[in-house]
């Protein structure tokens, strides 16, 4: 008895010896493009933090801690912090609104008009951000650009405004573009979640008398939960990482530097902060979207 | 046979509403598009429509002047490089057209290493029990929670110990480590049932066999949503190729025309062009593979 169990655990140890083997030749290609070009750099990103380095040198002085304590003591910093959580706080629920809002109206016309309208509101995604943000830039010009036009034409504005160049309208504007180019793939999701709602339980609401908003609450809704809680994380993360608008169209500019870009600013930029303090602001950027996606998924799952 | 008469006020009413919010999202539907608009008509505006300020909705002519100033701006060699003593230097074309090749031979580049690195792995992770698997799908989900650009940061140095910094490779290699394709082949290959696997081994196929015969035309369909997705984000990854690629023949077409923009920033009419020829051709093949990327977007999203 035991001697035959003995046998048979050999050999399923075996199995899994050869199946181990076979299973990490197939892995092997992307496991050494992963590791050489996502997992160590993530370490020497930690690692870099804690030295006061330039870039292009090899001389860098061991600061400890030294560049977070900077950090928090840096008014930039502090700046560049608050601007994000503004992108961020505004950016994360009105893109989650709208798109759901675009979506439920969407995915009840006829098939070839969701496809359509969900390509339309794709498109800012895929046509780039560099030329998207080209052609906002003449919209948004202060001589011929389209917004002051209308404005003007409509008696809304009094005279011009230079929107880029003026602290008070610059983040406003990048917030606005960024809106345009991140509802894309939200609207996609809702559109196929809503697609996937039990059609039973809706009907069912409907012929005991539920108004299509009840319904839309009380049974779709909750069912959508896992797709809204995978949009909010993903609309969280990039709303974090907003640069290419803001140094393509201020360079930092009237009040707009986000931590993205001051991270690019010290590492590339500007020698007396350093590569070094560039990846310690990197590792608290990642550490506060960690936070805020774990957060997001507990509170998803509880509900 | 329902006519107006016979609806009910609700039944009216959720009428109404439906036609006001489908005007709604028509009209919020042409300001999405009114960007590209601008872009592809300003392109061809001559210079007085392009600075007029009342804005010309419609060109007043069809020129090919800002196309003609964006050729003619900068030349570099097709191509060059050193064997030995010998230096061959190629003809020299416009940069544009340089930069246009260069984002096609990246996205390219990225697309085919991303599908097939990604299908392989993803098809172990699916089908194949092995020591160590928890750990490195864990390994993956968590680095596609972390912000990619900040990754990139560290990467900069260590592409120039690598002697691959403004170089093509540093832009492709990260985008093929990146985990989301394998994130959604592993989606994928977990569809196909595991019994078709099994029986193919069980008919004495080999490990390599099995899964180029059997499991990949299977999982085709996915393979396509991966090689779209990676295209476009490739070709759109602009942070990467303004830190990786410095050099005039290097650069990509986005990061030509953002380079462009630092030099003049004013001439709208050279922009756009620029801007058209950067976006045109990714958004035809958006177009004509729509399909399949609706597809990887919902598909890589299933509860994460």
């Amino acid at each position: 008895m035991t001697n035959k169990n003995m046998t048979l655990n050999m050999r399923n140890r075996k199995l899994m010896l050869r199946e181990s083997t076979t299973a990490y030749l197939f892995l092997l290609p992307f496991l050494l493009f992963f590791v050489l070009f996502v997992v160590v750099p993530m370490i020497s990103c930690v690692y870099a933090g804690f030295f006061e380095a330039v870039l292009g040198t090899s001389e860098k002085k061991f600061v400890g801690f030294g560049n977070y304590v900077k950090m928090f003591q840096d008014p930039e910093f502090i700046n560049a912090l608050w601007n994000t959580i503004i992108i961020v706080v505004v950016s994360v629920p009105v893109t989650c609104a709208f798109s759901l809002w675009v979506a439920s109206i969407i995915s009840k016309l006829h098939v070839a008009a969701t496809s359509a309208f969900r390509c339309i509101f794709y498109l800012p995604v895929v046509t780039g951000s560099v030329a998207v943000t080209m052609v906002w830039k003449w919209i948004y010009d202060y001589y011929n650009g389209v917004l002051n036009y209308i404005g003007t034409e409509t008696g809304l504005l009094e005279k011009n405004i230079n929107w880029l160049g003026d602290p008070k309208y610059a983040l406003g504007c990048i917030i606005l573009i960024l809106l345009t180019t991140s509802v894309g793939q939200p609207i996609v999701l809702y559109v196929s979640a809503l697609d996937n709602v039990d059609k039973s339980l809706v009907e069912a609401s409907e012929v005991d008398g539920a108004t299509p908003m009840q319904s839309f609450w009380k049974i779709k809704w909750p069912q959508m939960m896992p797709t809204t809680l995978y949009v909010l994380i993903i609309t969280t993360i990039n709303s974090f990482q907003c640069f290419a608008l803001i140094q393509l169209l201020t360079s930092g500019g009237s009040n707009t530097k986000t931590i993205m870009y001051y991270i690019y600013y010290a590492a590339f930029k500007d020698d007396n902060l350093g590569y070094g303090y560039g990846s310690a602001m990197g590792v608290i950027l990642a550490i506060i979207i960690a936070i805020l996606s774990a957060a997001q998924f507990r509170a998803g799952k509880e509900k | 046979m329902k006519t107006k008469n016979t609806l009910n006020p609700s039944q009216l009413r959720s009428n109404i509403y439906k036609w006001i919010s489908t005007v709604l999202v028509s009209l919020v539907a042409v300001l999405f598009l009114f960007p590209l608009y601008w872009i592809i008509t300003g392109a061809f505006k001559n210079g007085v429509d392009i600075n007029s300020a009342e804005p010309v909705w419609w060109p007043s002519e069809w020129v090919m002047t800002n196309f003609q100033k964006l050729m003619d701006r900068r030349s570099s060699p097709l191509f060059e490089f050193t064997i030995g003593n010998l230096t061959f230097v190629g003809p020299k074309i416009p940069s544009a057209i340089l930069w246009l090749i260069n984002s096609v031979v990246m996205a390219v580049g990225s697309m085919l290493l991303t599908c097939l690195t990604s299908a392989m792995a993803g098809y172990v992770l699916a089908k194949k029990k092995f020591w160590g698997r928890g750990i490195i799908f864990g390994l993956i989900v968590c680095a596609m929670a972390l912000p990619k650009q900040v990754i990139l940061i560290p990467l900069v140095r260590q592409m120039s110990s690598m002697k691959m910094w403004d170089t093509m490779w540093a832009v492709i290699f990260p985008i093929v480590g990146w985990p989301f394709g394998v994130f959604l082949l592993k989606q994928f290959s977990e569809g196909i049932p595991t019994e078709m696997v099994e029986a193919c081994r069980i008919d004495g196929a080999s490990e390599w066999r099995t899964f180029t015969d059997v499991m990949f035309p299977m999982i085709k369909p996915g393979v396509g949503a991966c090689a779209i997705f990676t295209f476009i984000n490739a070709w759109n990854d602009y942070f990467m190729q303004l830190i990786m690629l410095t050099k005039t023949e290097n650069l990509t077409i986005a990061l030509g025309i953002a380079t462009m923009q630092g030099e003049s920033s004013t001439d709208f009419g050279l922009l756009m062009a620029g801007s058209a020829l950067a976006s045109v051709p990714i958004i035809i093949i958006f177009l004509i593979f729509q399909k399949y990327f609706t597809k990887g977007i919902t598909m890589g999203a299933v509860k994460g």
